[in-house]
């Protein structure tokens, strides 16, 4: 397909967004990053909370309801919506996931008004929740697709956007609330529902960017000075590509599944109660009066490592390997975890940096887990793959917390770190059953490679839904396939 | 002259700037937001 015909495409079409010559590869991070940004919104609910209880008159329970089904239909919505958004483009996954997310604001402030809270329930959670979905991994494939150099730094641009949308959030909505009214005592339900509708208008407004900008490279377009055939190359990294279909019938996928399942579950023992955990571990050594700001900064500082992690790390697995970083990730934090758990309270520095490096791996866990599966099953269909991968995340969503919150309350009578010695050995056991996971991680059988014919075999190649092969799967001139799916071409590349 | 080579041109810089403002500027204020937070932490 030329660019012209590009032009009497559909406007969300895949076609329609191929680009030009020239374009550039650096606009697609910010595009990505306006939605990641945005949805990243969701871990900011908690604002939302005691203005809701007191407001509404609801329990704590009942406001926790819609950020709870927020990330049940992210992990949902992203497996069921995975194939379809790789398949449309990301255009298309973009516009959807802002109609959704803004959605969810809209229909929440219209629930806060009229005071029907199951209208914030079934708009933040459920609408909401299917825009996060799709939105997150919606500039997954294509950044991949943009950077074959260096895939893991450009999905760990993105992912951390998501880490970074709760900073913004945050703080902004917490000041709108407090404007409207809505943190008085009582306080007015009304103001809610205005921060709600402000927040819905703005995130459209401010993911428009995204969908507007995104863009395709085009099948011959490689970086500049980028030599596909020099790539590195590993045993682990194929050339081929897997259907979403087939992926979850391989080992590699549910390994990976439990490596990043085991992995979150590990980071949210600590993120779930970061603040109680600050004050059992030194509530004693800080004046009362200054301790609830001390352990928000803990909080704040566990949120930086999170975001940062998610770059820093992912960025390095693009020279040591994303095999090498997990090792990292899994072995190094159950040894954090268990420094912790020696030294408990005895070093406040010691303990607040292997915090920060917990939170690190735990946020890098998910910033390297598309360019894994990049090198595992190809691109063809990478976004699908990493889609149905999440649902490992709505998994430790639930397991982590538990396990945690469990424990805790049944040492209720134990003061001090002796609180958590059960949940961080918990922790380390999970962490060593994912390092081991991850070592039995082998390259993909090459009978479930797609193959010019429409079936699965030994042979290179990839094919779409409709039987016409794709950029990822296309060959170079002489047939042969290149590293990373890509065509040696005449087009100039661009950086 | 093909219609693609016809349509090569180079994307502004002021363009991929304002990408990068529209996006960094709202995450500045985040992570400065966060920042007032962490003296607190040390005693501050």
């Amino acid at each position: 397909m030329t660019v012209t015909d590009g032009h009497r495409a559909g406007f969300l079409t895949r076609e329609r967004i191929i680009a030009r010559p020239g374009w550039s590869r650096w606009l697609v991070p910010p595009a990505a990053l306006a939605v990641h940004l945005a949805i990243g919104q969701a871990y900011a609910w908690s604002v939302f909370k005691t203005p809701l209880e007191k407001g509404l008159n609801i329990s704590g329970v009942a406001s926790s309801l819609p950020f709870q089904l927020g990330i049940v239909m992210l992990g949902l919505s992203a497996a069921v919506f995975g194939t379809r958004v790789d398949r449309n483009g990301p255009r298309w996954a973009m516009l959807v996931s802002s109609i959704c997310f803004v959605a969810g604001f809209l229909i929440s402030a219209l629930g806060v008004w009229t005071r029907q809270y199951w209208l914030v329930v079934l708009g933040y959670g459920a609408v909401g929740g299917i825009g996060l979905g799709i939105g997150y991994i919606s500039p997954v494939s294509t950044l991949i697709k943009w950077f074959p150099d260096r895939p893991g730094m450009a999905t760990g641009i993105a992912i951390m956007g998501f880490g970074g949308g709760a900073l913004i959030a945050s703080p902004w909505s917490a000041s709108m609330l407090a404007a409207f009214g809505a943190t008085g005592n009582p306080p007015d339900p009304d103001g809610i529902a205005l921060t709600f509708l402000i927040m819905g208008l703005a995130y459209a407004v401010f993911m428009s960017m995204g969908w507007l900008l995104i863009r395709v490279p085009a099948d011959d377009w490689r970086p500049a000075g980028w030599n596909p055939a020099a790539q590195k190359t590993g045993k682990l990294i194929t050339t081929s590509g897997v259907s979403a279909a087939n992926a979850i019938k391989t080992p590699q996928f549910w390994l990976l599944w439990i490596v990043l399942c085991f992995n979150v579950t590990a980071g949210i023992g600590i993120l779930e109660k970061a603040a109680p955990i600050f004050m059992d571990f030194f509530g004693g050594s800080n004046p009362a009066a200054s301790f609830a700001a001390a352990a928000a900064g803990f909080a704040a500082l566990l949120s930086l490592a999170n975001m940062f992690g998610r770059f820093v790390w992912s960025t390095t697995s693009d020279l040591i390997g994303r095999k090498n970083i997990y090792r990292m990730y899994l072995y190094v934090g159950a040894i954090l975890y268990l420094v912790i758990e020696l030294t408990t309270n005895s070093n406040k520095v010691l303990f607040l940096i292997c915090a920060m490096l917990i939170l690190s791996f735990y946020g890098a866990g998910f910033a390297t887990a598309p360019a894994y599966l990049r090198d595992l099953f190809g691109t063809y269909q990478v976004g699908a793959i990493h889609g149905r991968l999440l649902t490992a995340w709505s998994v430790a969503g639930v397991l982590g917390p538990m396990i945690v919150n469990a424990i805790a309350d049944a040492h209720q009578g134990e003061a001090g770190p002796a609180r958590y010695t059960t949940s961080f050995i918990i922790m380390i056991v999970l962490l060593v059953i994912g390092f081991v996971a991850n070592e039995l991680i082998r390259p993909v059988d090459p009978k479930w490679h797609e193959t010019d014919d429409g079936t699965t075999g030994s042979r290179s190649g990839v094919r779409t839904g409709e039987g016409a092969r794709t950029d990822e799967g296309a060959r170079t001139g002489e047939g042969a396939r290149t590293d990373d799916g890509a065509r040696t071409g005449e087009q100039e590349a661009t950086r | 002259m093909s219609a693609r080579e016809g349509q090569e041109r180079r994307v502004p810089p002021v363009l991929i700037v304002l990408a990068w403002l529209w996006v960094g500027v709202p995450f500045a204020y985040g992570l400065w937001q966060l920042l007032l937070k962490l003296p607190a932490l040390f005693g501050g």
